[in-house]
Parts: structure tokens; C-alpha cells; sequence
């Protein structure tokens, strides 16, 4: 049961052969099973998901009419508000935040009768790769426990390839859906900006944020993305653009396609193994009929550069309301404000998340501005360039999600660097708004998961999903689950 | 008035916009609620909310900035501004800096000497207006015994256009006529109340003085004047502030200077009278200002100008250039004096000059009669008991009796609730007077008065009053104008002789 996709969970209920509340207990389970081990959950509330599933169940009973969704399990990353639920962002500022919202994610998902099976760990804040840097705990690769499952959004990738929810969201800044379903084996997509409102996600990066789910599949995932997409009018960056159906047109031949590939994604530091995997699926899309065509990003070689000016100038701002004032963790004793608001920070963030913080103060501070965050602004500008240039000869661009399979746990904590160069083939994605999704194509000989990256321009949703889900149909590695206790 | 120095200011004028909801979420922005009462999640910036633009404000600012004559940008950005302070919960305002909605202005002021008895007109130039949200409100423990402070969040929010002025204000009276035109106007056109008690304007005055010094110009380093609140305080600042600085210049005219030091703020004390200076700007000027992420950059399309416009009404200024024309031809005075009553002040004048015709008969009426009684009464027109209409017949009724009869007919009228004519007779006031026969009682006058006839003659005119005197109590109610022509005519009959 737990290793089912979504869609076949639907199929189960709707030809009687499961109840909601008996895939819910059976996810349960799992999670007690497995997430001592793989770490990926915040926070669970068992009798709540129980209510949920009972209400669904009894709605079909009803005869009422069920949504897109009903009785799937799913798992939330910890950085979108949850009414009444803890949403800590894995950080020990918003330990005690208990939202009295939902974000306008969860409201779709809660209105499309799913089952919200928990909270999932995360990088503190969405800032990290590995999911090392939660202030709570570290999660494991399921395929490799002694491995990062990726990150920011690792917990929720973690859950779906550990079958302990059948699927998730994530949030991705810069990489942190695609990075984590690429090293964990499993499909996960960053639209394009302003397609899936911000509304309820605790703010990283503004103008880089977006919500994606995990699934095993790429039907699913077009499935999510019908239920999680759409104009509101609370985010003034949602886009008020029709969602098409994207279950609907899935299966369409990619014959007379054009796959862009570009040569800046096959250099230096990326693992042959990867490489080796990422050409086999070039070679598949050929023979499904596509014409691959070599492009050039140019710019692509400053977006880390870029992405870590941007991206913390925005967060030094938007994390500015922690000071143990309104939000956040407060220093304990008496200090005055100024003291205050220095000490609750400092104990209230980790490490990483303050180096960020002070490297976007410093690319914001006046004397730096115009070297750092404007010249930055100038080159997303161009990163973007080079993208609208490539989608006019070609309908997709491809090319490895991450550099290498999964790493060591502690293998890149030191070394913040190498780090941020985990997310190198996706953080211009973000940069550009364009959209973006990584399906598994291949295991490395020591058994990692390796997955293939497409990108494609702003709205093309509907195509991006077929022509992942035309590769998957070809191939069987989304078939695949690590063999877990 | 000769000050050794020239005074320069340009004042920072933030107005509260009458809007029902905040700038950027739903919340009321009703004055005077419990504390923290007009909150949502938007506006007390929790995690994961977003803000949306409140379009009836931004229309507002755009009817504000075109009454100001400034340029309306096409493109326009909101930006963050950051610093720290507890009654901004989100450590950064929402505001716009390098892309105003609005840029180059300019506002006509009176700057006469005496803005009591005439009108000079000036144009003081604006750098810019923008919006921009208002932060919540700190309450400290003033007694000393050390309570917590506290945070009222109801202000937060609020949309505030912020109003820029060049340097180009050049006396405390200039100041205050500044504001009061920017207060007339922004009421006139509905954008706010601006009211400073309540904190809907405010206002900053940047402040320094232009002295002659060794054959050149010495300017004094600037100092930013906060904490005003009242047009008085800013008029008495500015004044006391710049007489400081000369002051201090005479102390060290070397190094007291312009540039030689960063702006400081100073705070005014309005019960001693003084500015306190507060510090020195260098450390809190770094707002780290960036292009907020959360909104949309806002496109002004040429139809919506032309909205703003037709919503703005008649403006002050475009209002006392037709009075002073036909059919009113006001003066400049006067056409100020009435503006600043108020465009229902107006409405009531007009309405009285369509039925009477002379303009300027129905100011002087209206400034004797209808303002003097709205003062003792404190009362606006529009709760005036004497309908334009009644006003009118009073001043056709009255046409012909003494200043004195027509203030006991009037008088009269506000107290019983009668009509002219109904007072005219109660109080038994003779309003047709027989030309022939008054003639008869100044020739009379003129006999009886031997001593003052002479004394006119030796050129003290004054001596006519008396004579007058006595024509008026022998012909009660007689009008004046009639009276002193026949007087003065008959007088110049026995100059020639
Ligand atoms: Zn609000």
C-alpha cells in the first residue's frame, strides 16, 4: 500500500478496495516504522490525520462529491503555516509559532480532501542543501542512511522515497525541491514564479520562493499541481494565468521536439556517473523522437554568484522580524533593545542562517550596493536573457539536477562553498522565474538515485510535465523504492 | 522684520490618506480604537503573509500629487526600507525611494509679510510625493518607575503620502502659510483630514540659515526639527532653531559650517520653547532600501491621470484666480480670505452674489455679518440657521438702512428665526427714506452746527462726523451712504462760498 503513487490510492478508494483511514494508518505506520531512522518528519499528529481521513471517508459515503485528492496522504515542509499546527521552519526562532492561517497551498489541498499527514524537517529557513541545518534534527537519505537526502526541502523528498506519505510539498529557493528529488529518487518540480501563490510560505528569498510537490511520479505530480496552482489574490506575484489540466495531456509523443542542452551544464566538478546517466536519457529522448540541439548559457557560470546576493539580501530583510519583539525567540533576562534584539538573534538562528543574514546585509549596506545587490539584479537579468534566447530554438532545456548523487552526512558542513555548489545546475532557474522539474533517470553503481533536469519557460507547465512523464513512460527508474525496515 | 541672516527650510509633510482600509491589507484605519483592536496577520507582518496594494489609495496620492503639480511617473516601484524599532513589526517599511509616483512640484503660498491684510503669492518647489506605510505607535512609562513600554499596532499600515518641499521656505510664516495651504487643499480635494492633533499631517522641518559673512555666504550645518505638533510649534521652531544657529555661527564662524558636519535632529520642546538635538544622523541613515519583492511595480495609464483629475474638484488656487474675476472680482485678499473658509464657505457666497450681483458688497456683507456670528456661535455654514438665500433678501432688504439697523435686523433674524422683512418690522426700522427729506434734516444739521461747520472750513474735515451725528439722530435708520453724500455735497456748497 505505502509504495503506491497517489493516483493508484485514488483508484483503490474509488473501487472500494481501501478507505482513507485505512491508507492513512497504513502511512501511519510507516512513519513509525521508518522515520526513527530517516528523520524526516517535524512534527505528526496521528489522530488529526485519522479525523481528516474518517471525514473522507464518510463524505464518500455521503455521496458527496470528493476532491482531486481525497484520502491522499500528504506531508508538508515546515515552512508553510498550517492553522493551528506548529510551523517551526526547523529553526528554534518559531519553535512556539503556531500559525492561525493556512497557507493558500493548504487551503487548496484541505479543499481537494487530502489527508495532511505531518510537518517535514527542513533547512533552517529553507537555507542549506542537505537538510543539515535544522535546528532539530538531521534527515537521512533513505536510500543511503548515512547520506543527506538533499535539501532545503530533504524532509519532505524523504518522506515520499521512504513511502512514509505518498507525496509532498516542498518549497524550492534555488534548487531545494529538484536538488532533494533528484538525491532521493523521486520527481519534484519548481514552477514558474508566480504560478503557485506565496501566500502562507514563510518568506526566504521573495522573489525566488515557490511551492512544488514530491511524488513518485510524473502523474502525480501533474496531479498536484493541478490542485496547488492558480491566481490569488493575496500574492500580488501570483499570476492570473488559466491552469490547464495537466493530467489531462500527459501522455502526448514528444516527436519533433527540441531539447536544448547546454554545454555550461557538462563541465568541471560534475560526477561522470551523473554525466553518464544525464546523456543515457538524452539518447532515450532521441529515440522517443526529439532532436536534442546543443545550447549556450552564458551567464549560468555567475548564478550561484548571483543567487547569493539576491537571495540574502531579500532574506536579511525578511527575517529582520525575528528579534524577539513580535516574533521569534526572546533572550531571557533584561537587556535594552538594542541588546535584546543582538542576543535573541543570535541564540535564535543557527549559523548558517546568520551568515546569510550578514552577507545580504553587507550586499545591501550603503558603499557596497551598487558592487553587490544592483550589479547582481543586472546579471539575473542577463541569466534570463540567455534563457528567452535558448526557448526560441528549442521547447525544453536539459541537463544534470544535481552535480553529484547523494553526499555524506557531514561531508560539506565545513566547507559552505562546495556546499552552495550543490545547487549549481538549479539555482538559475529561480533566477530567471522560469519553470523547472527533476525525474529520476538512474542509480549510481553504489546504488544512488541520479536524476535528470528539465527547464522550461514561464507557464509551460502542461509541456514540461509531458515531456518528463514521455521519458518515464519509457523507463522504469520511478518505479523503484529503497528497501527500508 | 530684518534678521542678519536668510532662513532656509524645506519641510517633510506625511499625511494620513482618508481611506477606510490600510494601504496593504483590510484592516480599518479608524482613529481612536482600543489598542491593537484594527490588526490582521498582514499588517502585523506575520510570517508567510503578503501584502496587496489598496488601489483606493494609491488614486488618492495620485488626486494629492496632481493638486501639487507634480509629475506622475508611468512606472513606479514600492521598496523596502529597514531599521529596527518595535512599532515596525516587520523591521522594514514599505515605502518608495528611487522611483516616486510622483516628482517635481510646486504649491502657491501667501508669503506676505502680513498674510492678515494682504496676498503675495510664491511658489515653493516640491522634490517629490510618495507613498508609503505608517508605522504602529510606542507608549513608554514616562514616570521613570521603569513599566514595560507597549505597542499599539492599530496605526500600522496606515497609507501615508509623503510630501517632500525644496529648500526654498524662507521664514516661520512662510512655513506656516505652506502648511495651511497644503491642509486647505488636501481637505478641499478629500484626500485627508489632516488633522496634526490626531497625527494625520505631520510634519519635518529641515532647517539652516544663510548668513553674509567676509564678502560671501556662510550656510550653517542642517539640522532636521522633529516632533512637531501643531502649524504654531512649527512656525515658533523654525524661528527659535535659526536664531540657535546664528548663535552658534558667532561662536565659530569657521567651523560651524555647512558640510563640515552630518545632519543632526533636534527635537522641539513646545512648553520651554527649545529644540534639543537628539544626534547626529550618520548611524541611522543606511536603510538598506531595495525593490520590494512582495508587490508588483505600478503602471499609471493616462486614463487614470485623467480620473485623478476629474476627482480633484475646483483646487484652491484654480478657485481664488476665478474669484478674483468677473462676476466676484475679489481681491487677491479677500479671494484668499474666503478660500481658506472653505469650499462650503464659497458655495454660500456664490449663491448670495447670484441674486445680489456685486461681489465684492457680499464679501464685505459676509466678513461683518455671516464670519463674526459663525465665531461666536462656533459653527460651520453648513449648520448656519440663515440659508444663502435668506442672506440674500436680507442684503436686498437692508440695502438702504445704517450699519446699525442692518446688524439689529440680522441679529434679530438669528434669534427669532424670522425673515428680513418680518424683522424689519418687528424692530419698527424705517428702510424708504424720502431723499427731499433727508436733504431737509442735513440742512437743518448743517444750521444747528455753527462751531463744526467752522472748524470744517478751517480743513479739519473730522468736524462732518459731528454734523452726521446729528442728521442720524434725526432721521433713525437713515442709510449712511446717502447721508455723507448729501452731507459732503452740501459742505463743499458753502467751501466754494
Ligand atoms: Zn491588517
Amino acid at each position: 500500500m505505502i509504495e503506491r503513487t497517489a493516483a493508484e490510492l485514488i483508484a483503490l478508494q474509488a473501487k472500494g478496495e481501501a478507505t482513507a483511514e485505512a491508507i492513512t494508518d497504513a502511512f501511519l505506520a510507516s512513519i513509525k516504522a521508518r522515520d526513527g531512522e530517516v528523520k524526516a518528519y517535524q512534527f505528526v499528529d496521528e489522530a488529526l490525520a485519522r479525523e481528516q481521513a474518517k471525514a473522507v471517508d464518510a463524505k464518500r459515503k455521503s455521496g458527496a462529491k470528493l476532491g482531486a485528492l481525497a484520502g491522499v496522504p500528504i506531508a508538508i515542509k515546515d515552512v508553510l503555516c498550517t492553522k493551528g499546527l506548529p510551523t517551526t521552519c526547523s529553526s528554534k526562532m518559531l519553535q512556539n509559532f503556531i500559525p492561525p492561517y493556512d497557507a493558500h497551498v493548504i487551503e487548496n489541498l484541505k479543499a481537494a480532501d487530502a489527508v495532511l499527514i505531518g510537518k517535514t524537517n527542513m533547512d533552517e529557513f529553507a537555507m542549506g542543501s542537505s537538510t543539515e541545518n535544522s535546528a532539530y534534527k538531521t534527515t537521512r537519505n533513505p536510500w543511503d542512511l548515512e547520506r543527506i537526502p538533499g535539501g532545503s526541502s530533504g524532509g519532505s523528498a524523504a518522506a515520499v522515497a521512504a513511502c512514509e506519505a505518498a507525496c509532498s510539498l516542498g518549497t524550492d529557493t534555488g534548487g531545494s525541491i529538484r536538488q532533494p528529488a533528484s538525491l532521493c529518487g523521486i520527481v519534484g518540480i519548481k514552477p514558474t514564479y508566480g504560478r503557485v501563490s506565496r501566500y502562507g510560505l514563510i518568506a526566504f528569498a521573495s522573489s525566488l520562493d515557490q511551492v512544488g510537490p514530491f511524488t513518485h511520479d510524473v502523474t502525480d505530480n501533474a496531479l498536484l499541481m493541478e490542485v496547488i496552482s492558480g491566481h490569488d489574490p493575496r500574492d500580488s506575484t501570483s499570476v492570473d494565468e488559466p491552469v490547464p489540466a495537466y493530467t489531462k495531456t500527459l501522455n502526448t509523443p514528444v516527436k519533433g521536439l527540441t531539447i536544448g542542452v547546454a554545454r555550461e551544464y557538462f563541465g568541471e566538478g560534475l560526477d561522470p556517473e551523473v554525466e553518464a546517466s544525464v546523456k543515457q536519457a538524452l539518447k532515450e529522448y532521441e529515440k522517443l523522437g526529439a532532436t536534442i540541439k546543443e545550447v549556450s548559457l552564458p551567464h549560468s557560470k555567475y548564478a550561484v554568484a548571483v543567487y547569493y546576493i539576491v537571495a540574502t539580501a531579500e532574506a536579511s530583510s525578511n527575517l529582520a522580524r525575528y528579534d524577539g519583539m513580535h516574533y521569534g525567540h526572546r533572550a531571557k533576562g533584561k537587556h535594552d533593545l538594542i541588546a535584546t534584539y543582538s542576543k535573541s538573534r543570535a541564540e535564535g538562528f543557527g549559523k548558517e542562517v546568520q551568515r546569510r543574514i550578514m552577507l545580504g546585509t553587507y550586499a545591501l549596506s550603503s558603499g557596497y550596493k551598487d558592487a553587490y545587490y544592483l550589479k547582481a539584479l543586472k546579471v539575473r537579468r542577463l541569466i534570463k536573457n540567455d534563457f528567452d534566447k535558448a526557448f526560441e530554438s528549442c521547447d525544453v532545456v536539459m541537463g544534470p539536477t544535481a552535480p553529484t548523487p547523494a553526499f555524506k552526512l557531514g561531508e560539506k558542513t565545513a566547507d559552505p562553498l562546495s556546499m552552495y555548489l550543490s545547487d549549481i545546475y538549479t539555482i538559475s532557474c529561480n533566477l530567471a522565474g522560469i519553470a523547472g522539474i527533476s525525474i529520476p533517470c538512474g542509480f549510481s553503481k553504489t546504488g544512488l538515485p541520479i536524476g535528470l533536469q528539465i527547464q522550461a519557460p514561464p507557464f509551460a507547465e502542461e509541456k514540461m510535465l509531458q515531456v518528463a512523464r514521455m521519458y518515464e513512460a519509457a523507463t522504469d527508474w520511478h518505479t523503484k523504492r529503497p528497501k527500508l525496515g | 522684520m530684518s534678521l542678519p541672516y536668510k532662513i532656509v527650510v524645506g519641510l517633510e509633510v506625511h499625511v494620513q490618506l482618508l481611506t477606510n482600509t490600510k494601504l496593504f491589507c483590510g484592516c480599518s484605519t479608524k482613529f481612536g480604537s482600543p489598542p491593537n483592536s484594527q490588526v490582521c496577520p498582514v499588517c502585523i507582518g506575520m510570517p508567510g503573509t503578503l501584502p496587496v496594494m489598496n488601489r483606493k489609495a494609491f488614486d488618492l496620492a495620485l488626486r494629492a500629487a496632481l493638486a501639487l503639480n507634480c509629475s506622475i511617473a508611468e512606472f513606479t516601484k514600492w521598496d523596502r526600507k529597514n531599521y529596527y524599532y518595535p512599532d515596525l513589526p516587520k523591521n522594514y517599511q514599505i515605502s518608495q525611494y528611487d522611483l516616486p509616483f510622483s516628482y517635481e512640484g510646486f504649491l502657491e503660498i501667501n508669503a506676505a509679510a502680513d498674510p492678515k491684510k494682504e496676498y503675495t503669492p510664491k511658489r515653493i518647489g516640491l522634490f517629490r510625493a510618495h507613498l508609503e506605510e505608517d508605522a504602529g505607535k510606542n507608549t513608554h512609562d514616562e514616570s521613570g518607575r521603569g513599566a514595560d513600554s507597549k505597542v499599539d499596532l492599530n496605526r500600522t499600515g496606515t497609507p501615508l503620502l509623503e510630501i517632500v518641499s525644496k529648500p526654498e521656505i524662507n521664514s516661520p510664516e512662510e512655513a506656516k502659510a505652506y502648511l495651511e495651504e497644503i491642509r486647505l487643499m488636501l481637505r478641499e480635494i478629500g484626500v485627508s483630514d489632516c488633522e496634526m492633533q490626531e497625527g494625520s499631517l505631520r510634519c519635518d522641518a529641515n532647517v539652516n540659515i544663510h548668513i553674509e559673512h567676509e564678502g560671501g555666504i556662510a550656510a550653517t550645518p542642517l539640522v532636521e526639527v522633529k516632533n512637531l505638533n501643531s502649524i504654531t510649534s512649527v512656525g515658533r521652531a523654525i524661528a527659535y532653531e535659526a536664531e540657535r544657529q546664528y548663535k552658534e555661527f558667532k561662536k565659530d564662524p569657521v567651523n560651524y559650517r555647512f558640510g563640515n558636519m552630518f545632519k543632526t535632529t533636534a527635537g522641539w520642546n513646545d512648553v520651554k520653547g527649545i529644540t534639543v538635538i537628539q544626534r547626529h544622523k550618520e548611524n541611522a541613515s543606511d536603510y538598506r532600501y531595495f525593490p520590494e519583492p512582495d508587490l508588483v511595480p505600478v503602471v499609471v495609464t493616462p486614463s487614470e491621470v485623467q480620473a485623478a483629475k476629474m476627482a480633484m474638484g475646483e483646487l484652491p488656487s484654480e478657485q481664488r484666480k476665478r474669484l478674483q474675476s468677473a462676476p466676484f472680482n475679489l481681491t487677491q485678499y479677500d479671494s484668499q480670505v474666503l478660500t481658506a473658509k472653505g469650499r462650503r464657505m464659497v458655495t454660500y457666497y456664490e449663491e448670495v452674489t447670484a441674486v445680489i450681483g456685486d461681489g465684492k458688497q457680499v464679501i464685505n456683507r459676509m466678513s461683518d455679518l455671516v464670519m463674526g456670528a459663525l465665531n461666536d456661535r462656533k459653527e460651520e455654514i453648513d449648520q448656519f440657521p440663515l440659508s444663502s438665500q435668506t442672506f440674500a433678501d436680507f442684503m436686498k432688504k437692508t440695502a438702504s438702512i445704517t450699519q446699525q439697523g442692518r446688524r439689529d435686523v440680522f441679529n434679530h433674524m438669528l434669534e427669532k428665526g424670522t425673515d428680513a422683512a418680518t424683522s424689519i418690522k418687528e424692530l419698527g426700522i424705517q428702510t424708504d427714506f424720502d431723499e427731499s427729506k433727508l436733504l431737509q434734516a442735513v440742512l437743518e444739521a448743517i444750521a444747528a452746527n455753527g462751531p463744526a461747520v467752522e472748524d470744517y472750513k478751517k480743513g479739519k474735515t473730522a468736524a462732518a462726523n459731528r454734523i452726521k451725528g446729528h442728521v442720524m439722530k434725526t432721521a433713525k435708520g437713515a442709510p449712511n451712504d446717502v447721508v455723507q453724500r448729501l452731507l459732503e455735497a452740501e459742505l463743499a456748497k458753502l467751501m466754494g462760498t
